[in-house]
């Protein structure tokens, strides 16, 4: 039995998902290869050989590959689909985006955002926002699984896999990369921080998440919003944790002013310490928080802040 | 331009849904069901592109029990034309929808088809990219902002680092994000309109196509509990608890 998975990467440096995605497929048992497509990415190639418990890498280059377009990456999976008996990669907006098209090409139904591999052709996964979890085995031959990557270990280093060049076909129909806004900030990931600072409706308007940001920077922690705050226009929407924006699971996850909708649970409740400060003490992220501060949230941050720098953090 | 888009009638988005205790599934014996936000976000989208004279003619299409009939309304309210009602009581997979819908595109020839990208229920996010790999057409799925070309549409995606925006050609398959718009609702003089408006009854065999599930359900579980911790009293016990207890700083 083999197992592709496709790394996920921006072309420099191997995206810690992968690791995650790795372990799921060393859960499910066989030869791990890694496809690393992408332009330029000699260097994530070489990252990926160097995993724990991966057999092969395959490297693919091509100008569609660089933003890893969804109608290339179908294609360039589909050339090598043959020899897997699973197809595995991050459920993050790049795996979601090209996994299904794989998956149909294969007449084969997506198993999408599994928790956790119960058997080689069983997987939990959530379903209604994580209000519920299900689990499912699949009678496909081939398995086409996209993975949560927060809820898998991440492997570590100590492999030495051959590298493959490998060649790339056409894409399936025309795209093509126009540009990009991305986020710049010396932040930590969102997804890959260990501390996580999220504000909520709460926050009033984005200026106030200045307070929060002094906070982040003391602690080395990424920023995060719910959707009230991201709706309300007061941060970007990529600061969204939240079944229907990122899915976390830091160290410690402090949520300010979110009052804790279930969507925003779906995002957050696997992390290990939760810490709430809310002025309403009804606020359902009471209900789940480790730590609860009630108070207002412009004294608590500041003091907060402030007996971090005592503590000599 | 003819405008094709595929909608669901789910568990309402307000509605804590409740594992039944044999673990089967959801109960959703007497529970609100409405149209998928994803999916009002996509029949808003093509009203406006209508409006703008990008589009001639809106068809909405949904797979499901008698009630979809409902569904399909409620988008004829909004104001898409007409309807397809593909009827079956049994649960459908991703897969299936999508063989399903590049057959009704194939009858309808649709330049652009608009998607959720993901229904509230199943949370798959598979439907729309299968659709356009079956039909062998271009995609730009989360779509954030949609714009009509000459060559095709324009779309900003919301992605994991930000925004990206990618230029596609039609027929071209979109799917919707919370952001493209706000869904309006239907005023009561569009809604008696919409009872008038032409609904299509088809089922899956009028298609040829299987509907068999290819994921076996073998269990629906309630998800691990969190437990609530305890209220600190001040910010300095905060930092104390979160430095010597939980040992995080």
């Amino acid at each position: 039995m083999a197992i592709l998975v496709i790394a996920e990467h921006d072309n420099a440096t191997l995206n810690d998902a992968t690791r995650a995605v790795v372990t799921a497929a060393k859960a499910i048992g066989g030869d791990v290869h890694v496809l690393v497509a992408g332009k330029d990415a000699g260097a994530v190639a070489e990252a990926a050989s160097k995993l724990d418990g991966v057999a092969k890498v395959l490297h693919a280059e091509g100008d569609a590959l660089e933003k890893k377009l969804a109608e290339a990456m179908e294609t360039l999976v589909l050339s090598i689909a043959d020899g897997y008996d699973a197809i595995l990669a991050a459920a993050s907006t790049t795996g979601k985006n090209f996994m299904p098209r794989v998956a149909a090409k294969l007449d084969v139904m997506q198993i999408s955002e599994i928790t956790a591999v119960e058997a080689p052709d069983t997987f939990e996964r959530p379903i209604y926002a994580g209000n519920a979890m299900m689990t499912v085995k699949s009678n496909d031959a081939k398995k086409v699984i996209t993975v949560r990557p927060t809820t898998f270990e991440k492997v570590g280093d100590g492999g030495s896999a051959a590298v493959e060049t490998l060649d790339v076909p056409a894409p399936a129909a025309s795209s093509e990369f126009v540009g990009e806004e991305l986020s710049k900030s010396d932040r930590p990931e969102l997804t890959a921080a260990k501390i996580v600072i999220s504000g909520g409706r709460g926050m009033g308007n984005g200026e106030n998440f200045a307070i929060l940001e002094k906070v982040a920077d003391k602690l080395g922690a990424a920023m995060g919003a719910s959707r009230a705050a991201v709706d309300a226009g007061f941060v970007p929407n990529d600061w969204q944790v939240g079944q229907t924006g990122k899915v976390v699971a830091p160290e410690l996850y402090i949520a300010v002013g979110i009052s804790g909708a279930i969507q925003h649970l779906a995002g957050m409740k696997d992390s290990k310490v939760i810490v709430a400060i809310n002025k309403d003490e009804e606020a359902p992220i009471f209900s789940v928080a480790d730590y609860g501060l009630v108070a207002d949230l412009f004294t608590a941050v500041p003091e907060f802040e402030a007996e971090l720098e005592k503590a000599g953090v | 331009m003819k405008i094709l888009v595929p909608v669901k009638r789910v568990v309402d988005y307000n509605v804590k849904v409740r594992v039944k205790p044999d673990q089967t599934g959801v109960d959703l014996a007497n529970v609100k069901m409405s149209m998928n936000p994803f999916c009002e976000i996509a029949v808003e989208e093509a009203i406006r592109l209508k409006e703008q004279g990008a589009a001639e003619e809106i068809v909405v299409v949904s797979i499901g029990p008698a009630q979809a009939q409902e569904t399909i309304r409620t988008a004829l309210a909004m104001g898409a034309d007409r309807g397809i009602h593909v009827t079956t009581d049994d649960a459908v997979e991703s897969l299936a929808v999508a063989k399903i819908l590049a057959k009704v595109v194939e009858e309808e020839s649709p330049e652009l088809v608009i998607l959720g990208k993901q229904a509230i229920d199943g949370d798959v996010n598979a439907t729309g990219q299968m659709l356009a790999a079956l039909l062998g057409w271009p995609q730009a799925t989360f779509a954030y902002k949609l714009d009509k070309t000459d060559a095709g549409f324009t779309v900003t995606r919301e992605i994991d680092g930000g925004l990206q925006t990618v230029a596609i050609s039609s027929p071209a398959i979109v799917t919707t994000d919370l952001r493209l718009n706000e869904p309006r609702y239907a005023s009561l003089p569009n809604i008696m309109k919409a009872k008038r408006k032409p609904i299509d009854a088809k089922t899956p065999a009028d298609f040829g196509i299987d509907t068999a599930p290819r994921l076996e359900v073998l269990k629906v579980a309630e998800p691990a509990k969190r437990e609530a911790g305890i209220k600190v009293e001040s910010a300095a016990e905060l930092v104390d608890k979160l430095k010597n207890e939980a040992g995080v700083l």
